[in-house]
């Protein structure tokens, strides 16, 4: 049953589709979280009563909608509006978009959790704002909220198969190519899910580590 | 240039195409109770091979992508002789993939309950499974109960993840449409508000039935 002439033949576009999994993954995941910072600094800095409500509505509207269909709106209904995005860049701002509010309300509770004190006497002391940010409250909130970041990145991976929906050529989307050129469908499904299981469990074993050790690193400094 | 018409044309449609998001998402989430619990009495039990296989059930369907899932169940259940139709195969990976996730969240909720409940009732002579029955689960899902109701809200939107085994649910119907009408914009937002509606009536049940649960 198992053919594996197949995975030989086909090996190296599926090696391609792994590094464009891997790139979506990571370059997503950091835009993601570059605006997700964005939005919680946003969300607690300007307390304008129109910038909350339009913040509120963007984070409900975001997580109430799936990730397919916000894909779709993207790639297929945003030309109409004058924005026309190859599949890559759209799936990438796609996975930046739905992955924003996320890390947003993970960095917001992160920023809640720095004492005040430290704040104050960082002010007290005369650091200018931007110093007392950089210095003082993103290592301190970076000891919280490391577990919650890398446990929503790890989450991320997986969704980074859906991307295959609006045609990236990542790695479901090769397996795809592939089954419908040599109708091995059960074979592949098969591979691509143990594949999945093994990358997904390693990714977060590393990512436990790294969480370890960048919070002795931060706690060391501060 | 947004047309309101296609719209308002094709607004019933697809709200009717809502009643499979609804079914495989919520007769999912039933399942992944039933599951979950089992899961859940496995991993906490003494029994190191049930623990194992808990681990091993709750390590695959958090690791697999649910897509994968659905078309694994989709291609590899035939093969293995079970003919099933698309929708139950959906909504059993569906259930199946809920599962790992609800049993974690019941095992959570386990931990809150104080052990002497346990012990108390091994005193007064109950069962295992009444142990189970009577006083831990019940408890756990009341504990757990903001968690499960966000669970279902995941799952609603995960169920637009069906499409690919041809289940015309929301986003399916909504591909359809928009593929017929040429107005994909307002189509596929449409669908994503059809989406939000469903979660914002289900958060605002669950807030109420969290309040009815108050202690």
């Amino acid at each position: 049953m198992m053919e594996l002439d197949l995975f030989r033949e086909y090996g190296p576009a599926l090696l391609r589709g792994l590094g464009v999994t891997i790139f979506c993954w990571i370059v997503g995941t950091a835009c993601a979280m570059a605006l997700g910072f964005l939005l919680a600094l946003v969300q607690r800095g300007v307390s304008a009563r129109p910038v909350q409500w339009i913040l509120r509505a963007y984070v409900e509207f975001i997580r109430g909608t799936p990730f397919l269909v916000q894909l779709f709106v993207l790639y297929y209904g945003a030309p109409m509006l004058g924005l026309r995005l190859d599949a890559m860049p759209a799936g990438l701002l796609g996975l930046t978009i739905y992955g924003s509010p996320y890390f947003a309300e993970i960095f917001r509770a992160g920023l809640n959790a720095v004492p005040l004190g430290q704040i104050e006497a960082a002010r007290a002391m005369g650091f200018a704002p931007a110093t007392i940010l950089r210095r003082i409250m993103i290592p301190v909130m970076l000891v919280s909220a490391l577990p919650a970041l890398v446990n929503f990145s790890i989450i991320l991976t997986k969704e980074t198969v859906i991307l295959s929906m609006i045609t990236v050529p990542e790695i479901m989307f090769e397996t795809q190519t592939m089954m419908a050129e040599t109708f091995a469908f059960a074979e592949s499904t098969l591979v691509l899910a143990l594949f999945f299981w093994v990358f997904v469990e390693t990714i977060s074993r590393i990512g436990r580590r790294l969480e370890r050790r960048a919070t002795h690193y931060l706690l060391d400094r501060s | 240039m947004f047309s309101f018409q296609t719209i308002i044309d094709n607004l019933p449609v697809l709200a009717a195409s809502a009643r499979y998001t609804l079914l495989i998402s919520g007769a999912g989430c039933l399942l992944g109770l039933i599951f979950g619990a089992l899961i859940c009495v496995a991993a906490v039990s003494r029994a190191p091979a049930a623990r194992a296989f808990a681990g091993l059930y709750v390590s695959f369907f958090r690791g697999v992508p649910l897509l994968i899932q659905l078309l694994l169940a989709f291609y590899l259940l035939p093969l293995v002789g079970v003919n099933v139709p698309a929708l139950a195969a959906a909504i059993f990976t569906v259930g199946l993939c809920a599962a790992a996730y609800i049993s974690e969240i019941l095992r959570g909720a386990l931990n809150a309950i104080p052990r002497g409940q346990a012990e108390a009732a091994i005193a007064v002579g109950l069962s295992p499974r009444h142990i189970w029955t009577r006083i831990l689960l019940p408890q756990a899902l009341k504990i757990s109960m903001p968690a499960l109701v966000n669970e279902l809200i995941l799952l609603v939107k995960a169920s637009s993840l069906v499409t690919v085994v041809g289940i015309v649910e929301i986003t399916r119907m909504s591909q359809a449409i928009a593929s017929a009408t040429y107005r994909p914009l307002e189509i596929y937002l449409t669908a994503a508000f059809l989406y939000l509606a469903i979660n914002l009536v289900i958060a605002a049940l669950g807030r109420n039935l969290e309040r009815r649960l108050a202690w």
